[in-house]
């Protein structure tokens, strides 16, 4: 049965209603500020990789070496980063006993680990890595659930004292995506499943972890000696 | 005709679902409005192409002809007219092509985009609107 010429009017007038609002909406997302979302599929060229293999700290005479890989957006790695951490740091790095590497392995089913890991990186590139890494896991509550994460980690290289304008470049050029997908390629190529996990020599540790756990872990590859207390 | 109709309107939504998604494709969206974190997931898979080609492109030239079709079978109330039939192929084609990158999103990339989920329900009630007037129409005329 054909519809009424009212009926199709009313139709008409539905379908530019809808046409209205669905075009308003794009166009909203368009108008909105550029965020940034980093690329997986990137060549990964020399310069990635040249003279890079993570974010290190502690003694470079250190007697024991652990490397972490770990994902800014994982759970465990966040509570490993604000709760054990801190007494790693003061038990075991700042006594010259242990050699902290941090790799970057961001998992595909968290949406904003490879933003959060960019922004680490560009902030290394301004001599603080390590100020926004604490931030960038101190603040995953925050941002984690976030629609954006990204004004919420130029808020926190702006909290870090960094050059915003240099932070920005970096961070809307990608130009560490290739540094990161580096990071997690070496990762999966010594057997990184999850995270976090601690590679140590060719010996890899996955699970929980606890200070007194790596504790135990450093003295039995190198027992306290009575001058290193 | 108010299949039609119907048939229409979830196309024209459908048309603004993949353009959403086609844009966050070609990066003029930053992110995905997606609570799960599982539509950049499936967005940035090796999956979200389709022999080369876009998949949210393909959904948006696909709504596109749909939206199309039923609206100029809106003007031939025939059930056997070449729209009211065409409308039924495309849709049926929509829903199998559909069918297949909802099992890549389940078996294969292990995360669901909630835009395609959207999607999926949108082409599946357009092919059964598009198949309720085929039915209806011909028992009409044959009444």
């Amino acid at each position: 049965m054909a519809a009424s010429p009212v009926g199709m009017k009313r139709f008409y007038g539905l379908l530019a209603a809808v046409a209205v609002v669905g075009i308003g909406l794009l166009g909203y997302q368009l108008s909105k500020p550029a965020t940034v979302s980093i690329p997986a599929n990137v060549q990964i060229d020399v310069k990635d990789t040249a003279n890079f293999h993570g974010y290190v700290k502690g003694d470079p005479n250190a007697p024991v070496e652990i490397t972490e890989y770990a994902d800014y957006q994982c759970p465990f790695c966040q509570t490993f980063a604000t709760l054990q951490m801190p007494t790693i740091e003061e038990r075991l790095i700042k006594t010259g006993r242990l050699r902290w590497r941090y790799r970057d392995f961001p998992l595909q089913q968290h949406p904003f680990s490879r933003l959060a890991a960019h922004s680490a990186a560009c902030a290394d590139d301004q001599g603080k890595f390590w100020q926004q890494h604490e931030k960038l896991y101190d603040g995953q509550a925050e941002w984690s659930g976030a629609r954006d994460a990204a004004p919420i980690f130029r808020q926190y290289a702006q909290e870090n004292g960094l050059d915003l304008g240099k932070y920005d470049a970096c961070m809307s050029g990608h130009i560490h995506a290739g540094r990161i997908q580096a990071s997690l390629e070496e990762g999966m190529r010594v057997g990184v499943q999850s995270t976090p996990t601690m590679v140590v020599g060719n010996r890899l540790y996955q699970g929980r972890f606890d200070s007194d756990a790596i504790t135990r872990l450093v003295d039995s590859l190198a027992p306290k000696t009575s001058s290193a207390k | 005709m108010i299949y039609r109709m119907g048939a229409a309107l979830m196309s024209l939504l459908g048309l603004f679902v993949s353009a959403y998604l086609y844009l966050y494709k070609i990066g003029r969206i930053g992110t995905l409005a997606c609570g799960t974190g599982g539509c950049e997931t499936v967005q940035q898979s090796t999956w979200s192409r389709f022999l080369g080609v876009e998949v949210s492109l393909i959904g948006l030239v696909g709504y596109a002809l749909l939206f199309v079709t039923a609206l100029v079978s809106l003007q031939d109330p025939s059930p056997r007219a070449w729209p009211a039939r065409a409308l039924v192929w495309l849709a049926a084609g929509g829903v199998l092509f559909t069918a297949y990158l909802t099992s890549l999103e389940l078996f294969v990339i292990h995360a669901i985009c909630r835009w395609c989920v959207g999607s999926a329900v949108i082409i599946v009630s357009v092919l059964v609107l598009a198949l309720l007037d085929r039915r209806l129409g011909t028992e009409s005329r044959a009444g």
